[in-house]
């Protein structure tokens, strides 16, 4: 419902924009996917995300589709929880990041899911990522969670899954390219502006309130 | 200084040594370095009436009360007719009386800034236990005591000063003994500060001993540099536990905060198991003192200064070898636990220590660690906006700023309660509802988070922060958009991170604040038509080109000026200017020691019965001079070799200078949003706190 899909000058060329959240417990590695996704970049030493943070980026499909994503970077604290809606509320894709070498982390991010899937946009689009795999490429001892029992979790749940590694890069791009190929280009007559955060109707004219395709999650 | 009435406490046999030719005062009686010494606050030495004073006072700061609590009148002596005695002319009665508020002097515009109400905005020089304890607790001889030192610096002008003048002359009573030797300690280099520190002063021979801290690089001034590295964690096998303590050890400054049943919840250098022996000490003392109902505020052992401080469920320590007295090292504690408010607002706190004291307050705290080391590293480097409680302005010309002020009100949108733009932590231009300034300590807390700390900045894009402002509302969260801007590239491109001389990446940043969590949007737009529009009308460029050009240097501002650095603390602003700290304080370590100084001046004209207007101090490296009137106060440093009628004349020229520069350098009035929101709804549209404990609001 908050996507955009039109086409662009050229003929046959189209642009849509999603709005994605990230979610997942603290110190999985959420801000570290986005940073590399984004700019491309990692610190070894990253601070906790306060709040929230919100970028974009745009990547082409193919020649003729590009996807534009809002990006929220949703803090992972047990005190921010309570804010998490007002992120995902209209979001059509969400990223749950876990820690491939911390047991916990695969729980929370099933909670994430489940959170998602009663709450969120009927037809959002899930990903679930085991981040951190540079570590145990190094050192096969610290892996907590299998690939096969995460894959499994993840075929039974719906969600598409990958491990990555925000550090190596390994499979960041590859993780937001399946989703944006997953997310319905095609319902081009849903031309719903920027998402729009407010619950309930609004009755600005400027945000003129397209419900198309999603069900209503006010 | 010295408020908080520790007698005698920390007479350091240093200190005697270096200071029986210049001393004015007579000695103070000597104790056992090594013993904890006159540990309690209002103990030792006083009357039981002051003593029950002085609890009562606290208790009525608990925070059942602290929200309405209002300071009473500024405390008056009873025995004042003693001071009256003398020399001590009618003039005298211009000396800062320290919690008036003074409406009279803001007959301009009300500014943006305010510091009353909050108890924890208390004075750099006292800390809130003053108000009311203070008004009869002089006795006779303390007064007399005083008030011999204040006649030595009557005759100060500006061209002369008698000799009398140029020796220590702050007040020393009983009262204030010990924080003010402690500070004077690190001036004269005394025994107060740990051995490698004082190994520092080796330089007080040198001709010009903070020029050869520039040029400094030997291993001593590598030491302070190490303050900061971080101590890595004890190994399986507690091998290197002992090294550890070592490194530990050898920090100048601690702060520990731990719950009153004695969990640790934050400890700047090494892990809370490294420690937990020394957080169970710190816990027995503490609670033995307040089993007896008498609150341990201070105690000196090993060189060390300990401050503590008990705020609610929460107990917080300083433990300091820089010098720094009670009251300053009390304001640091408190912009450390406004932190900690800023994170869980109070009433989670309270409701989440009453459920469970044993509450481990480091799980909801996760994550806000390095907001606190950031502050604890800005207090360790010395802070000139903590060490004055006010605010410094990125100097532009006063139109320049009417139209950024002017577009920050056309472009506001209705749900916005405060927006600001910042500039490598200057304060640009604030917009702000009629009725409600700013406090700076929410500021502090604010520039903290985006400039100290690394979180919010290194994330790169737009942010949405809840947050709670103690000094406005400790009760409930606001939600602020921060977002970005280069100073050095245009907009969108901010690769580059160059960082200027204060180490802050040179960035401005847009700050809208909003009591509705669900205004990101909102106020993103706004963000988007406030920047086009800057862009649009050449301020942005203005504000770009302030920030590259940095802060004057002294000789800048007062050409062949003496002057080596110095604060000017507007009073009525709450808002301080300074020159750059180039090219004499580039390091660390002589920035350090500036700092330091300035602590000194500002800790002896503050002193409680010091009612000192001028107050000039000679050292080996330095001289300097610390003036106060109801309007501002400055503190000034020159070289050593530089006489003392160049230094008064360069202040007389600071001070014409700031008077002529007014506008500029601060911000007077700032932006009021005349169709603003009363309080009334503005503290309904408060949101609760977060998450669970919502049913406390």
């Amino acid at each position: 419902m908050s996507s955009r899909v039109s086409t662009g000058a050229r003929p046959g060329a189209r642009f849509a924009q999603f709005k994605l959240v990230l979610l997942g417990e603290s110190a999985v590695g959420k801000s570290s996917l986005v940073l590399r996704f984004v700019k491309d970049q990692f610190d070894d030493y990253r601070e906790s995300t306060i709040g929230a943070a919100f970028l974009t980026q745009t990547i082409s499909l193919d020649d003729a589709t590009t996807v534009k994503f809002e990006i929220w970077d949703t803090a992972g604290q047990e005190r921010y929880k309570s804010l998490a809606p007002m992120y995902y509320r209209n979001a059509n894709c969400a990223v749950v990041v876990y820690d491939i070498t911390q047991a916990s982390s695969l729980d929370k991010a099933k909670s994430w899911v489940k959170e998602l899937q009663r709450q969120a946009n009927e037809n959002i689009i899930i990903a679930l990522a085991g981040n951190k795999s540079d570590l145990v490429a190094e050192h096969p001892d610290k892996r907590a969670i299998t690939t096969a029992d995460a894959e499994a979790y993840a075929r039974e749940a719906g969600l598409l899954f990958f491990e990555t590694s925000a550090k190596t890069a390994e499979n960041v791009r590859e993780l937001f390219t399946a989703i944006a190929r997953k997310l319905p280009l095609e319902q081009a007559g849903n031309r719903g502006m920027r998402a729009n955060p407010r619950q309930g109707v609004d009755l600005r004219p400027e945000a003129p309130g397209t419900q198309g395709g999603g069900a209503c999650n006010c | 200084m010295g408020h908080d009435g520790e007698e005698s406490l920390a007479t350091s046999e240093g200190e005697e040594e270096l200071a029986n030719d210049r001393r004015t005062s007579p000695p103070r009686d000597r104790d056992d370095e090594s013993t904890i010494r006159g540990v309690k606050e209002e103990g030792a030495g006083a009357s039981p009436k002051e003593e029950s004073s002085t609890i009562s006072q606290a208790r009525s700061n608990s925070p059942e009360t602290e929200q309405e609590y209002r300071p009473p009148l500024p405390p008056r002596p009873s025995n004042f007719g003693l001071l009256r005695e003398g020399s001590y002319s009618p003039g005298s009665s211009l000396q800062r009386s320290k919690n008036t508020s003074r409406p009279h002097l803001q007959s301009t515009a009300t500014t943006a800034l305010s510091r009353t109400d909050i108890h924890t905005q208390s004075y750099q020089d006292g800390s809130r236990e003053t108000f009311a304890a203070s008004a009869q607790t002089t006795p006779p001889s303390k007064a007399i005591a005083a008030f011999g030192s204040i006649k030595r610096i009557k005759g100060f002008s500006g061209s002369e000063g008698g000799d009398s003048g140029s020796v220590r002359s702050y007040a020393p009573t009983l009262e204030t003994g010990g924080d003010v030797e402690s500070l004077l300690g690190e001036v004269l280099g005394a025994s107060q500060e740990s051995p490698a520190w004082r190994l520092h002063s080796t330089q007080n021979e040198a001709p010009d001993p903070f020029d050869s801290i520039t040029y400094e690089d030997d291993e001593t001034t590598v030491d302070f540099y190490r303050e900061f590295d971080e101590i890595s964690a004890v190994a399986a096998d507690g091998e290197n536990e002992e090294q550890l303590l070592n490194q530990w050890k050898s920090k100048r400054k601690h702060f520990l905060i731990l719950s009153s049943a004695g969990k640790p919840i934050y400890n700047r250098h090494g892990d809370d198991n490294l420690i937990s022996g020394y957080i169970g000490i710190i816990q027995t003392i503490i609670s033995f003192y307040e089993g007896a109902h008498n609150q341990l505020k201070g105690f000196t052992a090993a060189g060390a200064r300990f401050v503590v401080m008990s705020q609610g469920p929460l107990y917080l320590v300083a433990i300091s070898k820089l010098g720094e007295n009670d009251p300053q090292l009390r304001v640091q504690l408190e912009a450390l636990y406004m932190q900690i408010l800023s994170t869980l607002t109070l009433p989670n706190l309270t409701h989440m220590f009453s459920n469970r004291p044993s509450t481990d307050l480091r799980r909801p705290l996760q994550g806000t660690e390095p907001l606190l080391s950031a502050l604890a590293d800005t207090f360790t480097r010395g802070s000139p906006p903590t060490l004055l409680s006010a605010l410094e302005c990125l100097t532009i010309r006063k139109s320049h700023r009417q139209v950024i002020n002017d577009t920050l009100l056309q472009t506001r949108c209705e749900t916005l309660l405060y927006g600001l733009i910042v500039a490598s932590g200057r304060l640009v231009s604030v917009v702000r509802p009629r009725k409600h300034s700013l406090h700076p300590s929410d500021l502090q807390l604010i520039f903290n988070m985006l400039f100290e700390a690394r979180g919010v900045k290194a994330g790169g894009g737009e942010n949405w922060i809840p947050l709670c402002l103690p000094g406005f509302n400790k009760n409930g969260y606001l939600y602020m958009y921060v977002s970005f801007i280069s100073a050095y590239e245009s907009i969108g491109e901010e690769e580059h991170e160059r960082v200027n001389e204060s180490g802050k990446p040179d960035d401005i940043a847009i700050l809208l604040i909003s009591a509705n969590k669900e205004s990101f949007y909102d106020l993103r737009k706004m963000r988007d038509a406030l920047v086009d529009e800057l862009e649009a009308n050449g301020s942005m460029a203005i504000v770009r080109s302030a920030v590259r050009r940095g802060r004057p240097t002294a000789t800048d501002i007062v050409p062949g000026t003496v002057l080596r650095h110095f604060l000017y603390k507007s009073r009525a602003n709450v808002q301080f200017t300074m020159p750059s700290y180039e090219p004499s304080f580039t390091t660390l370590l002589a920035r350090r020691r500036l700092l330091s100084l300035y602590h000194a001046l500002h800790a002896s004209v503050h002193a409680k019965n010091a009612h000192l207007k001028v107050h000039h101090c000679i050292s080996r490296e330095s001289i300097s001079l610390a003036w106060v009137t109801p309007l501002f106060e400055l503190y000034c440093v020159a070289g050593p070799q530089a006489s003392r009628n160049a230094l008064a004349q360069s202040a007389n020229k600071v001070i014409q200078w700031v008077r002529k520069e007014e506008e500029r350098v601060f911000i007077i009035g700032g932006a009021v949003s005349l169709n603003s929101l009363d309080r009334c709804t503005i503290y309904k549209k408060l949101t609760p706190p977060a998450a669970r404990y919502s049913e406390q609001i």
